[in-house]
């Protein structure tokens, strides 16, 4: 009977990550109708980013995690002034294109210098044991991390100038121009930030699990769903998108094989998007 | 019929037989690669009927090659004869893609896009884990289902002839669309899709036609070429990479134009041949064409046909 | 300045080799080609493979060549990366019979790519010596030109269960594997025997090959509460799923995976590894009577030396399978493909791997029937984690361990 309920925590624990991964991507959405299909390889470049700077200073995981925010900060305002700027307002299929050859480049150079064997970042943190269940501890802090990063953002968001910067470069971009505000550079201050969201995901999933050059995609993918869920350009509903996945998986993997349960992912993917194309939990802060 | 008066159908066809060059003396190199030029040309035409003339980004193209791929594949194991195994795989996913374009094609842009990779996704899935077809480990095909064709090595050469004759269909195919109302009617949606809807264009229907339109010949196609591989499994039937290049091979020709699409397979065709054999740059493939895409796309949308026809205006006429 | 340097001295030395190689006569040389996955899933394995080749190679040439009708014949390799994808198996092995004229085959790493690559042997007439594809069905197509020389998939965990058996008669077991070919295969195989043995399954999962999360299924494993676990696949999700039940502590008595434990790599899951056994076509501690070629122990420290890593299966795989070939060649006297296949199909030899001897049946031609496997356990031997052979106990080099936690 506990298993049951072990499942659905656990579930719980890895939702909240997968929603953390996908509330870069949809911030992006929301603010520039741009889907970041760099993302898979801005995951993947947090995970790496974890490993190596472990590797070279010794230091915790955990600590490596203000740095790789700046980094991804700084990665991200450079794919919006290299790939995004330019088709930003063009037809959807340059919007879509851009960023997929972003993601191609980088996980090709990312095969080239690193190959494609497996890494591991070693965290030791105590897990909790009940009836012989365990939740490890990297998934019970990666989870608690990942609330702490939302509250953050939605502060951000809220109540700094930037962050209403943003909203309004997001609610109306030929208004926000109007009244003053540099909508190139917000933009590029937005796409930074949904980059620098990823890199973070990137990294707290790398002291959870192994890794390669190619797992970003399988993160995407995850990423996708959890935004069609939560409804695109929606952080709060990416949450709780990617929480209802994970309780989805929680749910369905004690009654059938695991390997089904991608089906019933995509499948309910697939609906969502056809009958509820503004997601399930759409309170959205884009038309506030 | 009068297109059959128009120098660009003979353009087609002579392009087509040209293809038969391998047949001359039986020049087995030319043959292997001309093929997969063929299967690429294939792909890329037909998803440009979808992506190019009516501007909807279809990242999940594959899933019509490797269904068609699989029902094929699965029809001559039950001792089906090829042609017709292929003819009912392209049939069957054609109707299949009526049926799910009605659905996601109320989606536009990039919820539309999206949805492509979650149908790829969702059957790839459903396929890995459906027995009859063998699941994960996909089907192994006997080396006896080739003795009607002549053994394992006489077959390439039919399976060739086969490939090339859809090649030429899928030309022929892209190039009536668009000199016909249908083909109006879906640049007209790619232009401005309400507009043409107070026009008058019944956008869902033409949009659903020419999903399920695009999925006959790359099915069919599918089915060859795995027939060929004499073993089909999930992850080469529906990768997602794959389906990609495709797009990148449309862009680098020029989207929305029947020579483009083709040229710009051709040529990437030739390029991936070059890069997968260069020892310690067979990684660099995915940059290259990574770098490709966004090069085009942030300084040339028009590919190689949009420079052509913006230099030469006169081309537009016969090189549609 | 120290780089040209560098190459010009490098350079002479080639020369230098080439020169000397030249003067023992050299002329005549044979083509073999084949694909490795330098990048991509299976890339650990199929390296390991990819350097027991080059071992064998090497020891040749040094040697003065194959020697065949008259005449001594130079290895010398053609190689690509296929990227462990299936689509591009195909298109370079064809390049290499086609354009590179290689004169015979190796096979690429792992039952998927051989099941693609398989079909190209009959299509061009070309031998193709399979090594790495454990998958028994790839044999049972009508193939007339390749050869298995490798143990098949049907028999990877009758050793494991045997030894469960012996431990704990009645014993429970799950069984977790990926959803690829060869795992497949395994699987559907031990689900049999283990009912043979009286071994219940209580719990029989597969996942995804790229599968990163396997905490769902190690619920499932400790709500089913076996005393085994039996499957895996290849070395990613091997080693994840090692480390998982580690840190989620599932408490089992024994775990057996495939393929991944064999690699040396494994070790650096550090705690985790303890315990863990794995099927391997070989150890370097077996003592097989060679009728030619170095023994195991020769090769290992051979191996060792040259690679600085330690030989695993694949490696010894790699080397045994030219062996193997080589002989067919010397027996044939000849390098027509037609008839070194005749040799291939009276071959009964023992090297440093073991025992082949491939099937003669049109059903199966060409599969392994002589093979034998052997299990080995990590365990730790002076304060270091060390892979030990523990069944079958006539060939054992340590007793099993058992419960491990």
């Amino acid at each position: 009977m506990f298993g049951l309920l072990a499942s659905i925590i656990d579930g719980l624990l890895v939702g909240s990550v997968y929603g953390m991964t996908a509330m870069g991507l949809t911030l992006i959405w929301g603010v520039m109708n741009v889907i970041n299909f760099a993302h898979g390889a801005s995951i993947v470049a947090g995970m790496f980013a974890v490993f190596l700077i472990c590797r070279a200073l010794g230091v915790p995981a955990y600590a490596t995690l203000p740095p790789i925010l700046v980094l991804g900060f700084g990665v991200g305002i450079g794919i919006y002034w290299v790939a995004v700027h330019r088709v930003i307002g063009r037809a959807p299929l340059m919007r879509l294109l851009s960023t997929f050859a972003v993601n191609m480049i980088l996980i090709g150079l990312g095969t080239a210098l690193w190959g494609t064997v497996l890494f591991n970042v070693q965290v030791d943190v105590p897990g909790i044991s009940i009836e012989g269940y365990t939740f490890p501890g990297t998934h019970l802090v990666a989870a608690a991390l990942t609330c702490l990063i939302a509250a953050l953002l939605y502060l951000l968001l809220q109540h700094t100038k930037m962050g209403k910067a943003i909203r309004a470069v997001a609610g109306n971009r030929e208004a926000a121009e109007l009244v003053g505000i540099p909508t190139s550079k917000v933009l590029a201050l937005a796409f930074g930030l949904g980059v620098a969201l990823a890199f973070v995901s990137g990294a707290l999933i790398a002291t959870m699990f192994p890794f390669t050059v190619l797992s970003g995609g399988s993160y995407q993918l995850k990423s996708f769903v959890v935004t069609v869920l939560g409804g695109l350009g929606n952080p709060a509903g990416a949450l709780l998108g990617g929480v209802a996945l994970g309780l989805v998986e929680g749910l369905t993997t004690p009654f059938m094989p695991v390997s089904w349960t991608t089906v019933v992912e995509f499948v309910l993917f697939i609906f969502v998007l056809i009958a509820f194309p503004r997601g399930l939990f759409n309170f959205t802060f884009r038309r506030r | 019929m009068h297109q059959l008066r128009q120098p660009f159908f003979w353009i087609i066809v002579v392009f087509t037989a040209l293809f038969m060059a391998p047949l001359w003396d039986g020049d087995v190199q030319l043959r292997e690669s001309l093929i997969l030029a063929a299967i690429y040309i294939i792909l890329a035409s037909n998803l440009n009927l979808v992506t190019g003339y009516a501007g909807y980004v279809n990242f999940g193209s594959i899933v019509f090659f490797g269904l068609g791929g699989y029902i094929g594949v699965w029809l001559t194991v039950e001792g089906w004869s090829l042609p017709a195994a292929a003819l009912v795989a392209g049939i069957v996913v054609s109707a299949l893609a009526f049926l799910f374009g009605r659905g996601i094609l109320r989606l536009r842009g990039p919820y539309f896009a999206l949805a492509t990779i979650g149908v790829n996704e969702a059957v790839k899935a459903f396929v890995s884990n459906f027995a009859p077809w063998g699941g994960a480990s996909g089907i192994y095909i006997s080396l006896d289902s080739y003795l009607p064709l002549g053994g394992p090595r006489q077959a390439l050469w039919t399976i060739y002839l086969l490939v090339v004759a859809v090649m030429g269909a899928s030309l022929l195919l892209s190039y009536f669309v668009k000199a016909s109302k249908f083909g109006l009617g879906l640049l007209a949606i790619g232009q401005n899709e309400d507009a043409a809807s107070v026009l008058g264009v019944p956008t869902p229907f033409y949009k659903a036609a020419a999903y399920a339109v695009s999925a006959f010949l790359p099915a069919m196609a599918g089915a060859f070429y795995f027939f060929k591989s004499a073993f089909i499994q999930p992850v080469d039937a529906f990768d997602l990479g794959f389906s990609v290049e495709i797009i990148v091979m449309l862009m680098l020709g020029g989207q929305g134009t029947v020579t483009g699409a083709a040229l710009g397979a051709f040529l990437y065709e030739e390029l991936r041949g070059r890069l997968l054999v260069l020892q310690n740059f067979a990684d660099f493939q995915l940059v290259i064409a990574g770098g490709l895409l966004l090069l085009i796309v942030t300084f040339a949308p028009g590919g190689l046909m949009g420079w052509v026809h913006g230099r030469w205006p006169k081309t537009r006429k016969f090189l549609p | 300045m120290k780089r040209p340097l560098r190459i010009a001295a490098a350079a002479l030395l080639a020369a230098a080799m080439i020169f000397a190689i030249g003067t023992a006569r050299a002329a005549d040389t044979l083509t073999i080609g084949f694909t490795v996955s330098q990048t991509g899933a299976l890339n650990v394995d199929s390296l390991a493979q990819l350097r027991g080749f080059e071992m064998w190679r090497d020891d040749v040439n040094a040697a003065g060549g194959i020697k065949a009708g008259g005449k001594r014949y130079q290895v010398q390799f053609v190689t690509y990366d296929d990227q462990s994808q299936g689509s591009h198996v195909q298109q370079l092995y064809t390049r290499l019979i086609v354009q590179d004229k290689a004169q015979f085959l190796f096979s690429p790493y792992s039952s998927g790519l051989v099941a693609t690559a398989a079909i190209i042997s009959e299509q061009y007439g070309a031998l193709m010596m399979s090594i790495g594809g454990a998958e028994a069905k790839t044999y049972q197509l009508g193939n007339k030109y390749l050869f298995q020389t490798y143990t098949p998939a049907d028999n990877y965990l009758t050793g494991a269960l045997d030894a469960v058996k012996q431990k704990k008669p009645g014993a429970t077991i799950a069984l977790v594997y990926s959803d690829d070919p060869f795992s497949k295969a395994v699987a559907n195989a031990t689900r049999d025997q283990a009912k043979e043995r009286g071994l219940k399954i209580v719990l029989d999962e597969s996942y995804p090959p790229d599968q990163a999360d396997f905490s769902a299924i190690i619920n499932k494993i400790v709500s089913a509460k076996p005393d085994a676990l039996l499957g895996g696949g290849h070395y990613p999700d091997g080693a994840t799923l090692t480390r998982q039940i580690y840190d989620q502590k599932a408490g089992l008595k024994w775990i057996t995976l495939l393929v991944a434990p064999d690699s040396g790599q494994f070790a650096t899951l550090g705690p985790a590894a303890l315990g863990v056994s794995v099927p391997s076509q070989w150890a370097p501690q077996v003592t097989y009577k060679p009728d030619f070629g170095p023994t195991s122990a020769v090769f290992a420290k051979r191996f060792q030396d040259k690679y600085n890593t330690p030989s695993d299966y694949h490696s010894a795989g790699g080397y045994a399978g030219g062996l193997i070939f080589q002989h067919a060649i010397e027996q044939a006297n000849s390098i027509d493909p037609a008839k070194v296949a005749e040799a291939l199909n009276k071959t009964n030899v023992t090297t440093l791997f073991g025992a082949t001897k491939f099937s003669t049946d049109p059903k199966s031609h060409g599969l392994q029937i002589a093979h034998q496997m052997v299990m080995t356990q990590w365990q730790m031997k002076g304060g270091q984690l060390v892979k030990q052979v523990v069944w079958p106990s006539a060939a054992a080099t340590s007793p099993l361990l058992y419960p491990i936690h």
